[in-house]
């Protein structure tokens, strides 16, 4: 799935530059799980955005299934995006304006399916969430829980190969956050998708059956053999 | 989608949405307001032209002006004196030719064949001044110490000195009155200064009357003089019959009393003479062409368009024109650009605030050129609702004007050959020296502030042009987010 090679990532603070990623060889396979640990500023962002396409290497290739997403074009990355790769953030992120049956359809618009099959499959996601019954609310009107699922429901709505999770649970409470990580992990199974996540949580690092670690830029892998 | 979310946005953003669409607004409506009011006032400039120059006149030609002659004739009134007890009254009339020298009456057809003229007509303006009353000689009386003389006829009011006595009693009590007097070419109604006037008693001129001793009086004139149809007038001992009542549409009359041109001509001695030209353009877009045309090809003359003579309007109506196409222009283009600087501001503003969200939906794969169009879509909505708004406010304002119809005044000033229709009683004007100008005329008109269809296109297209310059500066802001953006941690 993904072959990163010599990835590098610098940037330029006034006469200063900074590593955060520092030749970064990384490959993950098809259906893989792992999950990305390391202290802040470490350059787990920075190794999130080389793999969902949203910032390009200094240096080095990012391969998704052969196609070095460094080279790309821009439109063209969209497009590998907006297909291939579902993002989940810390802060939800969900457009606050739009209900959750709206909010997941936002994934769904690059599509340019008919507006019918774009609610049909919408609300199809947020079934399998579990929110069959919340398709009109608005964010605010969701537990901090069900914004997250309805963000997850958004992530897979397109049925994209790569989930990648920006500290899924990090604004939610003990009770929730392992809500949260079920879902995750049933849609993970059921979608047979690649899941690469950021967490600070030992807890569920321990769970995940490879766990990357990245200091100042270098990385370094091990297998779990508890998971 | 696309409607979805900028329905929803803009309800959440009411007040900022509000804030951008009423600045577009105040502008827009300051824009369709001095509009209106300049437009007014050329509404109100062209009916102050009209009711000197008649209804459909583009132009008036007459006798370009030469210098006065040192010896200019002045009129004279001789009256002899009658006995001291005499009631008789007498009365001498002297009809001049008002204002300029005249042309001769084959000029009207030369110009009438002149490229571009559509229409032509001639006219002779008069002055009469007719002085009336009574005279009567004093009577000699003998001083005693010197004895001896009788009565003697002598016409110097008041005592006298003298070694054989003075003259006492005696003198006059006469009245002056001074009118207008306009010949008008009875077989062309449809041109000259009594277009602009409506018969409101009686009748107008019958073409079959070109020589005919028929009056018809300004309402005014005839007012004042209490003349109704059927009255006679006396001119230079001349009878004339009333029998139409005339009422200026707007302004005053061009003159007092109008007459058959032939009669204007005999009374005044000028045969085959007229003072005005009045010409009428086949196309109002040629009348410079037509203008110069008639300069070039007949000498002597001088050509004056309603534009020449719009520049010599003065008066709370010319303060008021210049005030509102220069201060007015100038301070609506400044609001408007403070208002589109403002929505600018406050759209890019919005998308700075909103960077997480566009981050998010870029990092979901949407282009960004969607992204854009969403943020372009909800300042032209905001720039449509201020448009609504300032269209609103700007007839409201416009409204307002013409409810209170404010009445300005206008004031011509002669020009070097210009005014072929005198005004009534002008004032000692005429009088004089055949080149002697007319004097300056004032007339009251109501300011109205119409809005015309191309006014309210105008708001509708600034509108439309504030939303897309506010969508420019935040589409620009929009465009340069990073996806990456949206995975940024609030710490």
């Amino acid at each position: 799935m993904y072959e990163l090679r010599g990835v590098t990532k610098r940037y330029k603070r006034g006469k200063e530059s900074v590593d955060a990623l520092d030749g970064v060889d990384l490959t993950i396979g098809d259906g893989d799980r792992l999950v990305i640990q390391g202290p802040t500023g470490g350059g787990k962002s920075t190794l999130l955005q080389m793999l969902g396409g949203l910032d390009r290497p200094t240096a080095g290739s990012v391969e998704l299934d052969g196609t070095d997403l460094a080279r790309l074009s821009e439109s063209k990355l969209t497009k590998v995006r907006s297909e291939n790769i579902g993002f989940v953030f810390q802060s939800f992120n969900l457009i606050p304006t739009l209900t959750a049956q709206e909010n997941v359809e936002t994934a769904l618009v690059p599509l340019k399916l008919k507006v019918r099959e774009r609610r049909e499959r919408a609300a199809a996601a947020l079934d399998s969430v579990g929110l069959a019954e919340r398709l009109g609310h608005l964010p605010a009107e969701l537990s901090g829980g069900q914004q997250q699922r309805v963000a997850i429901a958004r992530a897979l709505v397109k049925q994209p190969k790569v989930l990648l999770a920006d500290e899924p649970t990090g604004n939610l409470d003990e009770s929730m956050r392992d809500e949260i990580m079920d879902v995750l992990e049933t849609m993970w199974k059921e979608h047979g998708l690649t899941f690469i996540m950021v967490t600070h949580d030992s807890a569920i690092a321990k769970k995940a059956p490879r766990v990357a670690t990245i200091r100042k830029g270098k990385i370094t892998v091990k297998e779990n053999a508890n998971s | 989608m696309f409607f979805t979310y900028l329905r929803r946005e803009l309800r959440r953003r009411r007040k900022a949405a509000l804030v951008v669409a009423s600045g577009l607004a105040l502008g827009i409506a300051l824009v369709i307001v001095v509009s209106s009011v300049s437009s007014g006032m050329e509404k109100a400039q062209g009916k102050v032209l009209q009711s000197l120059y008649g209804l459909g006149t583009d132009m008036t030609v007459t006798k370009a002006a030469q210098a006065q002659s040192s010896t200019g004739e002045r009129p004279r009134f001789q009256f002899d004196a009658r006995g001291s007890d005499s009631d008789e009254e007498q009365s001498s009339d002297r009809v001049m030719v008002q204002g300029f020298q005249t042309l001769a009456t084959s000029t009207v057809s030369k110009v009438g064949d002149q490229k571009g003229v559509s229409d032509v007509v001639g006219g002779l303006s008069l002055q009469v001044v007719k002085v009336s009353g009574q005279f009567r000689q004093g009577q000699f009386q003998q001083d005693q110490q010197s004895g001896g003389g009788g009565n003697q006829q002598g016409g110097q009011p008041g005592a006298q000195q003298s070694p054989e006595g003075r003259v006492e009693g005696g003198g006059a009590d006469f009245d002056v009155n001074n009118y207008s007097v306009y010949g008008t070419d009875v077989t062309k109604p449809a041109l000259g200064p009594l277009t602009s006037s409506k018969i409101t008693s009686g009748r107008t001129f019958k073409s079959s009357e070109t020589n005919a001793k028929v009056v018809v009086a300004d309402k005014s004139y005839a007012k004042e003089k209490k003349l109704v149809l059927g009255d006679t007038v006396t001119i230079k001992s001349v009878k004339y019959k009333v029998i139409g009542i005339a009422t200026p549409d707007s302004g005053d009359a061009a003159a007092n009393l109008y007459i058959p041109l032939k009669q204007a001509q005999t009374l005044s001695d000028s045969k085959n003479k007229v003072t005005t030209i009045y010409v009428k353009a086949s196309d109002s877009q040629q009348i410079s062409a037509v203008k110069s045309t008639i300069q070039k090809n007949i000498s002597g003359t001088t050509v004056t368009t309603s534009a020449d003579l719009a520049d010599t309007v003065s008066g709370s109506l010319s303060t008021a024109s210049d005030l509102a196409s220069n201060v007015g222009k100038w301070l609506s283009i400044a609001v408007l650009v403070a208002a589109f600087l403002v929505a600018g501001l406050l759209t890019s503003s919005a998308v700075s605030r909103r960077v997480r969200e566009f981050g998010t939906l870029k990092a979901l794969g949407w282009k960004s050129g969607r992204v854009t169009r969403q943020v372009v879509g909800e300042a032209v909505v905001n720039g449509l609702v201020g448009g609504a708004l300032g269209i609103a406010l700007g007839l409201g304002g416009a409204y307002v004007v013409t409810a209170i119809s404010p009445t300005l005044q206008a004031e011509v000033g002669s020009t070097g050959g210009a005014l072929g229709g005198g005004g009534p009683g002008g004032g000692g004007g005429g009088m004089g020296g055949p080149a002697r100008q007319t004097a300056s005329k004032a007339l009251d008109v109501a300011l109205t502030a119409p809005v015309a269809l191309s006014t309210i296109a105008l708001a509708v297209g600034l509108a439309v042009t504030g939303g897309l310059i506010a969508g420019a500066f935040g589409g620009w802001r929009a465009s340069r987010l990073r996806p990456a953006d949206a995975l940024r941690r609030v710490e």
